[in-house]
């Protein structure tokens, strides 16, 4: 029948976006299933055996707890870095007007534009010529200017559609600039910051280019694996970690995207 | 007595836009006080000036005899309720209804007692566990008001809250309004740019323009006794006559205003009159409003649609009773 042919798609274009899909995700499967190989210098298709000594191997090497402390410390300082300036700038762009107002807000977002080498360079110059020491807090700098414009532009889009007579209505009921925040802002934009704040913990867990500049002697994890690929030696404790890896950003990638999915109603409107 | 709300020379700039400008105004306890005048006229400035969200440029705006310049919307005794309505999505109705004490402190048993005490007022009992996205917007209103009214204000700010309405829900808060406002005998101040409106339920009325004040008065005198052009222009649909007019037909060189239900429409056989021609008809159901030019104005009758009616292009004369020729204050 003619309508049934309409509401299915024609079976070359499902064999496409079979592919297509096959194509981005079957590599990283390949990856996991590296994890479990009995081969340990190098990558042999199909893998001769399979094993789970890897997760024993890599549980017990110190380096890669290392890694991922470190990794894990960067991400956590600089999304909370990201949260507070993030949010800060999202609340003056959107809550006043003034002259440059549009300006300031493009200059905000011009970090996640630029590539992550020039990024990378700027900031490593800056920091010699101000004799800064590259270390830890050189890192969480470096990541912190893409983290806040990862929480700034889910925080303006959520103030954009808070009504501003909500926050008048909240004052004149009784409430100070303190309680208004805690009572009518923060629940409103609650999901968005924690969105935003999710993004950017994904975004700086798995950082390599901007790392590579402003890091010296540490390593964060994908610096750590990036490393292990070149030394040849228990190579499968690479694929475990890159499935640690993958999982640890998935999921709050995966939490923000159903914490702002339902957000299309417009907060405050009261009509 | 202490007035409720009292502005001296109360102006508002914003860069060179004087929104408010030297306006004197004494809102007396108890009554219900309409803003009247149309958009960027400065009435919605002045209620945000007593709410607290604006402050003034110059002058001294005093609530019941105490200073409010400087005084934070948080720290007066003093509530409003929002065009919009502004409740809070995140809140269900009875949250919303209680945020006021809530902030202030108010323990959770008195206050969920307060806040359906409140919906009962507004005619809303049991819908207290609702979110404001479930309800009509003649409901959300109901709710913004019950939210200003727990916390017990003493003059309450109503921002054009009829304005998102349709007709007949408008007709019957208008009278909910009033008698609210009789029951409860606080001191409504009402924001409106509907001459209708403002003259229903006032007790009085400010009619604003560029940024002052034009005239305030009863409903009666307003509408009777209009002080300048814009005025009876504004608040209902008086005929402006200019001073030679007046002149002629009413014995004095000043600017005059006439109603269109006190002019009569007669043959052109039958003498003394103005002389003049039909433009147009409006059927108004039980009125029905004929256009006339007459020595170069355009003037506007209203006779019984039950009548003999003229037709567009009769000649006829209009005759009036001078005593119904109001003569306004404005310089000729």
């Amino acid at each position: 029948m003619p309508s049934d042919r309409t509401q299915r798609a024609p079976i070359g274009l499902k064999i496409a976006a079979a592919a297509g899909l096959l194509f981005l995700h079957l590599p990283i499967l390949i990856i996991f299933v590296y994890a479990f190989t009995t081969e340990e210098k190098s990558y042999v298709w199909p893998p001769p055996g399979f094993t789970t000594q890897w997760f024993a191997v890599t549980w017990n090497r110190p380096d890669v707890w290392e890694a991922l402390t470190l990794s894990v410390q960067v991400a956590a300082i600089s999304t909370v870095i990201a949260l507070i300036l993030g949010t800060l700038c999202a609340a003056a762009i959107s809550g006043t007007s003034f002259f440059g107002r549009e300006t300031i807000s493009l200059l905000v977002i011009l970090p996640i534009a630029l590539p992550g080498i020039i990024t990378g360079i700027a900031l490593r110059s800056a920091f010699s010529l101000a004799e800064i020491p590259f270390s830890f807090w050189t890192i969480v700098l470096g990541h912190a200017t893409f983290c806040v414009v990862v929480v700034y532009n889910n925080a303006v889009a959520r103030f954009r559609r808070t009504s501003g007579s909500m926050i008048e209505a909240s004052m004149d009921l009784g409430a100070d600039a303190f309680q208004t925040f805690r009572h009518v802002i923060l629940p409103n934009i609650g999901t968005a910051l924690v969105a935003g704040g999710m993004l950017a913990f994904a975004l700086s867990f798995d950082e390599v280019i901007v790392t590579t500049f402003t890091a010296g002697q540490q390593q964060t994890l994908p610096i750590w694996m990036l490393e292990e690929l070149v030394r040849p030696r228990q190579r499968p404790v690479t694929n475990v970690v890159a499935m640690v890896v993958v999982i640890v950003t998935f999921l709050p990638i995966l939490a923000a995207y159903y914490l702002t999915r339902d957000g299309d109603q417009i907060a405050g409107s009261g009509k | 007595m202490t007035p409720a709300v009292s502005f001296t020379k109360v102006s508002r700039h914003f860069g060179s836009v004087r929104a408010v400008d030297a306006v004197d105004l004494d809102i007396v306890e108890g009554e219900f006080f309409a803003m009247l005048g149309p958009s960027g006229s400065g009435k919605t400035t002045c209620l945000r000036l007593i709410a607290g969200f604006e402050q003034p440029t110059s002058g001294r705006i005093e609530i019941f005899g105490e200073n409010a310049v400087g005084v934070p919307p948080y720290r007066r005794n003093v509530n409003t309720v929002f065009q919009d309505y502004a409740l809070f999505p995140h809140l269900n109705v009875a949250d919303n209804v209680a945020y006021g004490l809530m902030v202030k402190g108010v323990g959770r048993e008195e206050r969920s007692r307060a806040a359906d005490e409140a919906l009962a007022l507004v005619k809303l009992p049991g819908y207290g566990a609702r979110k404001p996205g479930q309800l009509s917007g003649g409901q959300r209103q109901r709710v913004a008001l019950a939210r200003a009214l727990v916390n017990k204000p003493r003059v309450l700010l109503l921002d054009e809250p009829l304005g998102a309405l349709d007709l007949k829900l408008r007709e019957q808060m208008q009278e909910e309004l009033k008698s609210l406002q009789k029951q409860l005998g606080i001191t409504f101040v009402f924001v409106t740019h509907d001459q209708g409106e403002a003259l229903s339920m006032a007790d009085r009325v400010a009619v604003f323009n560029d940024g002052r004040i034009m005239q305030i008065g009863s409903p009666q005198e307003i509408y009777r006794r209009p002080a300048t052009r814009f005025v009876a222009d504004f608040v209902g649909s008086s005929n402006i006559l200019p001073p030679d007019f007046m002149q002629r037909y009413a014995g004095q060189r000043r600017w005059g205003s006439l109603r269109p239900e006190h002019i009569r429409i007669l043959a052109q056989t039958a003498g003394d009159g103005v002389p003049a021609r039909v433009a147009a008809l409006n059927y108004l159901g039980a009125g029905t409003r004929v256009s006339l030019d007459a020595e170069g104005l355009r003037l506007h009758a209203v006779v019984d649609s039950g009548g003999a009616l003229p037709s567009p292009g009769d000649d006829v004369v209009l005759t009036f009773n001078r005593d119904h020729v109001h003569v306004m204050d404005e310089p000729a």
